[in-house]
C-alpha cells in the first residue's frame, strides 16, 4: 500500500460534484481530508490518499482529467 | 550546539524533533524551526556580531546549526545607496541589497549553505534537488566544498548556458524530459525512494533560515535599524517570509526597535498566485500556470504562499505584479543607473517599485530597501536584443564617418 499526499483545487463548474467520492470508490482509494476551504466559487482540499500505488496513479490521473488541479501538498519542488 | 529545539507546524503549531522532515504529519502544513530565545539573547550582542566573519555565518546563534558548517563565503553582500535610482524613481533613500554577489550568483547561497551543513550533521551522503538554475548551481557547488554526492535534476528544456554553470562543479546532472509538472511529480517519487537529503523538501526547515541572514545583514548595514518598506520578490514565497522573521527575531532579542517595515511582495504577472490572492482580498493562494521569462520565480504552487500574503497584509505592505515588458525595462534600468546587471527577477523587483512609487503606496522620504536576488549573466538570453555595436574599420576614417562624432 502508498501513501500520497496531494493537494486538490477544483474549478466552479466541479464544486457541486463529488469528484472525491467517486475518487475512492472507483479507484479503491481511502481518502482522508486534513484540510479544506469550499465556497461556491472555487474550493481546496488537501488530503491522503492510500491504496494500491497504480490505482492512485490511475484516480490521480482521472481526477485531474475533470478538470481538476492536482498539486504537491508541500509546493513545487522545482525552483529557479 | 545551536539554540534551535524544535520543528513546529506554522498551521497547527504540533512540535517534532529536530530531524529531516518538512510537513507536519496531522495537517501537512510546513514546519519551521524553533529556538529557545531566551538563551540566544543572552548569546547574542551587536558587538559579538560585529567581531563575527563577514559573511551570512556572523549570525551563526540564530541558524539551527550545530557542527562544522559548509561555506563557500556566502553573504555579507553590498547594500548600496541607490541615488541615481532613486532619482529616476522618485525616491530619496533607495537602498538595493545586491545579492548577485554571492559566490554562485544568487541569494540560493544563503538557504544551501545551511542546507548542506545540516545534511552532513544528519549523515546523509548524497543531497539532491530539482532546479532551473540557481539553485542547482548552488547545490553543486557546496556539494563539492563539502565532498558529498549531488544529484541536479533540470527540465530538459533549460537553456545550455545554464547547464555550463551547474556541470563546473561535476554533479550528477539529469536533464528531464516532460514538462515542469512532471519533473515535480518525479522528484516527489524520488524523495520517497532514496534516503538522500533532498534541498527542498525533508531539509526545507533548514533551508528556509538561511534565508533570514539577509535580513540580519539589512539592518545591521543600515546601523542597526529596520528599513520603512522592503521590496522583494517571492517565488515559493520562502524568502519573503524569512526576511520579516529575521527582522522580528532581532526585535524580539533587542537588537533593533521594535519593527515597523512594509513589506511588498513582487512576482511576475505570468506566473502572480500571491498577488493575485493579495488583490482578491482571499486567504488561500490558488495554484496557477506559470507562463514568465523570470523562469526563477515561475512557481505556480508556491509552498509558502500563504505566509508570504500574510506577511504583505500584517506589515501593512501590498502586492504588485509586472509585465515581461517592464521585467526587461526594470532590468535595464537598474543597470543604467546603477551598474547591477541583475537577471529578470532584478527586473520584477525594479519594475514594481517603479509602479509601488507612481501609485504612491511607497512614498518619497521612506528608507527603501530592494532585494536583488540575482546576477544577469545567466538569464542574458532575454535581453540578446540591446546588442547593437557600431561596426567600423580600424582606421581614425572610420570611426569619424560611423559615429558621427
Amino acid at each position: 500500500m502508498t501513501k500520497k499526499q496531494v493537494m486538490f483545487t477544483f474549478p466552479p463548474e466541479l464544486i457541486k460534484e463529488p469528484i472525491i467520492y467517486n475518487l475512492g470508490q472507483q479507484f479503491k482509494i481511502v481518502t482522508n481530508i486534513r484540510r479544506a476551504d469550499v465556497n461556491g466559487d472555487k474550493g481546496w482540499v488537501v488530503l491522503e490518499l492510500e491504496g494500491e500505488g497504480e490505482d492512485i496513479e490511475r484516480g490521480i490521473a482521472w481526477v485531474t482529467g475533470k478538470g481538476v488541479r492536482v498539486d504537491p501538498v508541500g509546493g513545487d519542488i522545482v525552483e529557479g | 550546539m545551536s539554540y534551535a529545539i524544535a520543528l513546529r507546524c506554522r498551521k497547527c503549531g504540533r512540535e517534532y524533533p529536530l530531524e529531516p522532515l518538512n510537513l507536519c504529519d496531522f495537517c501537512f502544513s510546513p514546519l519551521e524551526v524553533s529556538y529557545d530565545y531566551k538563551s540566544v539573547a543572552k548569546a547574542v550582542s551587536r558587538e559579538k556580531i560585529a567581531e563575527g566573519p563577514p559573511s551570512m555565518w556572523r549570525y551563526r546563534d540564530l541558524l539551527p546549526v550545530d557542527d562544522d558548517i559548509v561555506d563557500i563565503g556566502t553573504g555579507f553582500t553590498p547594500l548600496v545607496k541607490a541615488d541615481n535610482l532613486g532619482q529616476e524613481l522618485g525616491l530619496e533613500k533607495l537602498y538595493i541589497k545586491n545579492d548577485c554577489l554571492n559566490p554562485t550568483y544568487s541569494f540560493k547561497d544563503r538557504v544551501v549553505s545551511v542546507a548542506i551543513t545540516k545534511a552532513r550533521e544528519f549523515g546523509f551522503d548524497t543531497v539532491a534537488c530539482a532546479s532551473t538554475g540557481n539553485l542547482a548551481a548552488s547545490v553543486a557547488a557546496h556539494a563539492a566544498k563539502a565532498n558529498i554526492k549531488s544529484y541536479v535534476f533540470v527540465p530538459s528544456d533549460v537553456e545550455p548556458g545554464k547547464l555550463t554553470g551547474i556541470a563546473i562543479y561535476n554533479p550528477v546532472l539529469v536533464t528531464v524530459k516532460g514538462s515542469y509538472d512532471d519533473v515535480n511529480r518525479l522528484c516527489s517519487q524520488l524523495a520517497q525512494r532514496y534516503n538522500w537529503g533532498f534541498i527542498n523538501i525533508n531539509l526545507r526547515p533548514y533551508y528556509a533560515e538561511g534565508s533570514k541572514t539577509l535580513g540580519y545583514e539589512v539592518a545591521e548595514q543600515l546601523g542597526w535599524r529596520t528599513p520603512d518598506c522592503v521590496v522583494a520578490p517571492a517565488a515559493s514565497g520562502l524568502l519573503f517570509t524569512r526576511i520579516w522573521k529575521s527582522l522580528d527575531e532581532l526585535a524580539m532579542l533587542g537588537l533593533i526597535e521594535p519593527v515597523n517595515t512594509h513589506m511588498y511582495v513582487t512576482q511576475a504577472s505570468g506566473s502572480s498566485p500571491i498577488v493575485n490572492a493579495f488583490e482578491a482580498g482571499v486567504h488561500h493562494v490558488h495554484p496557477v500556470k506559470s507562463e514568465t521569462i523570470a523562469k526563477s520565480i515561475a512557481i505556480g504552487n508556491p509552498a509558502d504562499g500563504y505566509y508570504a500574503l500574510s506577511v504583505a497584509r500584517q506589515s501593512g505592505g501590498g502586492a504588485c505584479a509586472v509585465t515581461d515588458e517592464e521585467i526587461i525595462y526594470g532590468m535595464k534600468l537598474l543597470a543604467q543607473t546603477e551598474g547591477i546587471f541583475a537577471e529578470a527577477v532584478g527586473g520584477v523587483v525594479v519594475g514594481a517599485l517603479r509602479k509601488l512609487t507612481a501609485s504612491g503606496a511607497i512614498k518619497r522620504d521612506e528608507l527603501t530597501v530592494a532585494v536583488i536576488t540575482g546576477a544577469g549573466p545567466r538569464t542574458q538570453d532575454i535581453i540578446s536584443d540591446i546588442v547593437r555595436p557600431f561596426a567600423i574599420q580600424p582606421s581614425l576614417e572610420s570611426f569619424v564617418e560611423v559615429l558621427g562624432v
